[in-house]
């Protein structure tokens, strides 16, 4: 007699346990630290960060051990960590202006006022396997080259421009921000929210639509007019004190694209603007997000929507990799009774169509 | 349908006309496409607005459908029950309610006005479905009949428009509105991109419907063969200005503004 | 429901989610009661299962479990499915609820794909999950515009799909997650349940909450409300019927599971409710 198969709580148990077995690998081998992720896996944990929306460096070194290295996990267990923090104070707008900078550069003139700064990238690395730098115990730290001090001031490209007026001044939003995490999203959102969605959207997913306006589809002429990447002070403004107090330091990201230029019968033309931020040292998605941000702007700068970059619904609805990755991998779940009932129609329906035949 | 806003109560129907426009304006930023445009249509007559590109007739035509908010102005419409209603005074519920039945618009490109992978039947059935109907056969009826109307084959209820020719799509379109049995039509260009001989037989079918149901028209059209074969009256615009109207023959084959005149010498007798 | 933060296991709120969002969703059910099939948006939190695996039930479950309560969880109508163990796993460690496999001992059932066959009663509340809350969207895309489409009782467009259907294979191709009209108003997805399982939501004497985690959509059908399933007047809805019965219970009147047993093709039929079949099974055993 058929019995049906039980053991479903077994099985997760069993699993549970081969999980643990293969996240730690052979035991002869070294147990990778918390520490070793953070330093040398830096960007790894830059990115958790960032779409996890939590600045916690440790905690993302955490999340990409339980992870196995699966970065998306690592920022769903970030985001589910997130979820049960309790809220103690918003705190001021970064001023990425004063930051302490590692890195800026600008592709809009030759030189300008602070310099470019390369900073720690592989901007011009040949991408070669290095054998030696990857041998384990291979890597020699080199000495660190005499770092000038960056006295001279360091303007904004975009302040520069703004002083001619060849700039639109940066948009004006809503006085209070809405805020993506506490209110469902509703369309059309306003671009403080889509800076919120584009943010902590999937990097890749951000990259290739960024990539699709650069090929055509709803060009917009970018040109990198600041890249940063430095250390910004965290500020709050506690009411019972009544003056900014800074709790601490993070590392940033950002990007500002400065665009096609857009007149109208009575304004003369303006370049206009896009912007990206990320932690962290994630560059290509604060630049990937500056060009998304730009094209999301379409109907505001009345151009006509026709790529699916400048698709609001599109682009906000789907940049999410923890919704994207759960509703995709959900596929794995049992479908057996809708399956059934598409195979009881699907019966009936061939079952009518041989009788037609058959009639004929 | 009852938050309409009442202005005149007419004492017999045929005292106002159909459609009142009254002044209206709309512009784009520093262009001015329509300029205290005002005229009247009664039940049962075509109107033909023509001009060249760029008069603003594509406009007026958006405005009168809806598609656009006049910046001034007034568009009057007369209901079955005789009360007139200011179109955008109107809520949103009842104006597209009114866009769903009494009204029918023929867009110049058939995409525009037909669900392309939808079946011709499920399309020109839409409407009876979108009031309530709900009976399969007498709905999938109707749209045969529709079909036959306007000269599609029968045969091809359940084929999608995409394998129609572009002049069956523009009677598919044609049918899709009718079906409602609007008491009027807005046309944009219907004969546009089609062949010459399409055209004609697209004329002939359209002049016939117009005066087998009484339908009232507009036609914006810039071929002024095509208002003379449908249109009783004309209006000519220019610069976004009407600057002549008139019975059809007369403004055609006596025209008094200057504008008209050059219009109607510049085409090929 | 205790006021206070009750720690569990772990230093988590009862039930998990804190008491603020239990509010704030419990406010979104409230107006999805008020409003029967309107879909209510509300601000999904990210919950330690993955979206699309339930947590928009698990979050309406979570807001409204107390302490008293007896949760039974299925999946595809049965209480060992891995995922239907893995919520019911979550509620224990989160709120320590006693739980049941028993339908007509619960007091709250979660389910993903099946509306249990046993019939529930006023002190019950079913909790379906939802994957696509919205009806219309295989039609319209757009959120803004589905929007606009139920204020405006715009289904026009459904009903155009039903004919396309009818037209092409002679009847309604939709098996699962079959369209609904709740209180003759707004058009509803009842989730994938089988077009079997439709009728049973019809004047339910159980609350009826419908959770969309990632969707961020919550929607309801109060007790004893009408939820016809859209059909034409000459062409009315109608359920599955099998050819077989249960294999183990000889149940005719039940959602039956098909299961391949052997390489050849063979093939027997079991209920999916395999609470329903146990005690039919009982029943039997005692004749």
């Amino acid at each position: 007699m058929y019995v049906a198969v039980k053991g479903g709580e077994r099985a997760i148990a069993a699993a549970h346990q081969l999980l643990a077995e293969a996240r730690r690998g052979k035991t002869e081998v070294p147990e990778l630290t918390l520490a070793q992720i953070e330093e040398q896996l830096a960007l790894a944990v830059d990115r958790v960060m960032t779409e996890g929306s939590v600045y916690d460096r440790e905690l993302a070194a955490r999340a990409i051990k339980q992870a196995r290295g699966d970065l998306i996990e690592a920022i769903f267990l970030l985001r589910a960590y997130r979820t049960t923090l309790p809220r103690l104070a918003v705190s001021l707008p970064i001023d990425t202006g004063a930051a302490s900078l590692k890195r800026r550069i600008s592709a809009t003139f030759k030189d300008l006022p602070g310099g470019q700064l390369l900073g720690p990238t592989f901007d011009y690395t040949h991408r070669l396997i290095d054998f030696g730098l990857t041998a384990d115990g291979g890597s020699v730290t080199p000495s660190p080259p005499s770092a000038p001090e960056p006295s001279e001031a360091m303007p904004r490209v975009s302040g520069l421009l703004g002083e001619e007026g060849l700039i639109e001044p940066n948009p004006a939003g809503e006085a209070e921000p809405g805020d993506l995490t506490r209110e469902p999203l509703e369309f059309p959102a306003d671009r403080a929210l889509r800076l919120q969605n584009l943010a902590r959207g999937d990097e890749g997913f951000l990259l290739a639509l960024g990539y699709s306006t650069q090929r055509g589809y709803a060009r917009n002429h970018p040109f990198a007019g600041e890249i940063r990447i430095g250390e910004v002070e965290i500020e709050i403004m506690p009411a019972e004190l009544g003056f900014p107090v800074v709790i601490g330091e993070i590392t940033v990201s950002e990007c500002e694209m400065v665009n096609q230029f857009k007149g109208s019968a009575t304004a003369p033309p303006q370049f206009t603007r896009g912007y990206g931020l990320a932690f962290g040292e994630c560059e290509r998605k604060a630049i990937a997000m500056a060009l998304v941000d730009r094209a999301l702007r379409a109907k505001e700068l009345g151009e006509e929507v026709i790529a699916p970059a400048q698709d609001q619904e599109f682009v906000l609805s789907q940049s999410d990799n923890v919704e994207a990755s759960g509703f995709v991998q959900h596929l794995k779940l049992p479908h057996y009774v809708d399956f059934q009932a598409e195979l009881n129609l699907i019966r009936r329906l061939r079952t009518r169509a041989t009788e037609a035949d058959a009639a004929e | 349908m009852n938050d309409l806003s009442l202005t005149d109560v007419a004492a017999t129907p045929y005292e106002t006309p159909l459609l009142r426009v009254s002044g209206l304006c709309k512009n784009f930023g520093a262009v001015v496409a329509c300029r205290n445009v005002s005229f009247a249509l009664w039940p049962g007559e075509v109107l033909g607005v023509v001009g060249e590109s760029g008069s603003g007739k594509t406009t007026l035509l958006n405005c009168v459908s809806a598609r656009l908010q006049p910046d001034a102005g007034r568009i009057e419409f007369q209901l079955r029950d005789g009360r007139v209603a200011e179109l955008f005074e109107m809520s949103e519920p009842a104006r597209r309610m009114l866009m769903r039945t009494d009204w029918g618009i023929v867009h110049q490109n058939p995409r525009d006005g037909l669900r392309l992978g939808v079946s011709a039947g499920a399309n020109v059935g839409e409407r009876l479905m979108a009031v309530g109907a709900r009976h399969y056969g007498e709905i999938r009826g109707n749209a045969a009949d529709w079909l036959r109307k306007v000269e599609i084959e029968v045969a091809r209820i359940d084929d999608p428009p995409r394998t129609f020719s572009g002049g069956m799509q523009q009677r598919l379109q044609i049918a899709r509105n009718l079906v409602s049995r609007p008491r009027l039509v807005l046309m944009d260009e219907p004969t546009g991109g089609l062949d010459v001989s399409v055209q004609a037989r697209l004329l002939d079918l359209l002049r016939g419907l117009c005066s087998e149901l009484g339908l009232a028209a507009i036609v914006v059209t810039h071929d002024l063969g095509v208002a003379r074969l449908l249109a009783h009256r004309l209006t000519v615009m220019r610069r976004g200005e009407i600057v002549e109207s008139g019975l059809t023959d007369q403004v055609l084959d006596d025209p008094q503004h200057p504008y008209t005149q050059l219009l109607v010498a510049s085409i090929l007798q | 429901m205790s006021e206070g933060e009750e720690q569990t296991a772990g230093g988590y709120n009862f039930a998990y989610l804190d008491e603020q969002t239990k509010r704030m969703i419990r406010r979104a059910i409230l107006k999805a009661v008020a409003i029967p099939g309107y879909q209510v948006p509300f601000a999904s939190r990210e919950m330690p299962l993955p979206f699309g695996w339930g947590t928009g039930g698990i979050q309406v479950t979570a807001s409204i479990i107390g302490p008293n309560d007896r949760l039974k969880v299925i999946d595809q109508g049965a209480d060992d499915t891995t995922n239907a163990v893995s919520i019911r796993q979550f509620f224990a460690k989160t709120a320590g609820v006693a739980t049941t496999d028993r339908t007509s001992h619960a007091s709250i059932v979660q389910t993903r794909h099946r509306i249990p066959e046993t019939p529930l009663r006023e002190d019950q509340i079913i909790v379906y999950q939802v994957p696509i809350p919205e009806p219309m969207r295989w039609l319209e895309q757009r959120e803004a515009e589905t929007r606009r489409m139920h204020a405006l009782a715009d289904y026009g467009p459904m009903y155009v799909r039903l004919y396309e259907d009818i037209a092409q294979f002679g009847r309604v191709t939709t098996a699962y997650d079959y369209p609904v009209m709740v209180n003759g108003r707004y058009l509803m997805r009842p989730s994938p349940i089988p077009k079997f399982d439709n009728p049973k939501m019809n004047m339910s004497a159980a609350l009826q909450l419908f959770g969309a985690g990632r969707e961020k959509r919550i929607y309801a059908v109060p007790p004893y409300t009408s939820v016809k399933s859209l059909d034409f007047t000459d062409h009315p809805f109608t359920i599955e019927r099998w050819d077989n019965s249960c294999a183990i219970c000889g149940a005719n009147d039940s959602f039956l599971d098909e299961v391949i047993t052997d390489d050849r093709g063979s093939r027997l039929f079991v209920c999916s409710d395999t609470d329903y079949c146990r005690q039919r099974r009982a029943v039997k055993a005692a004749e």
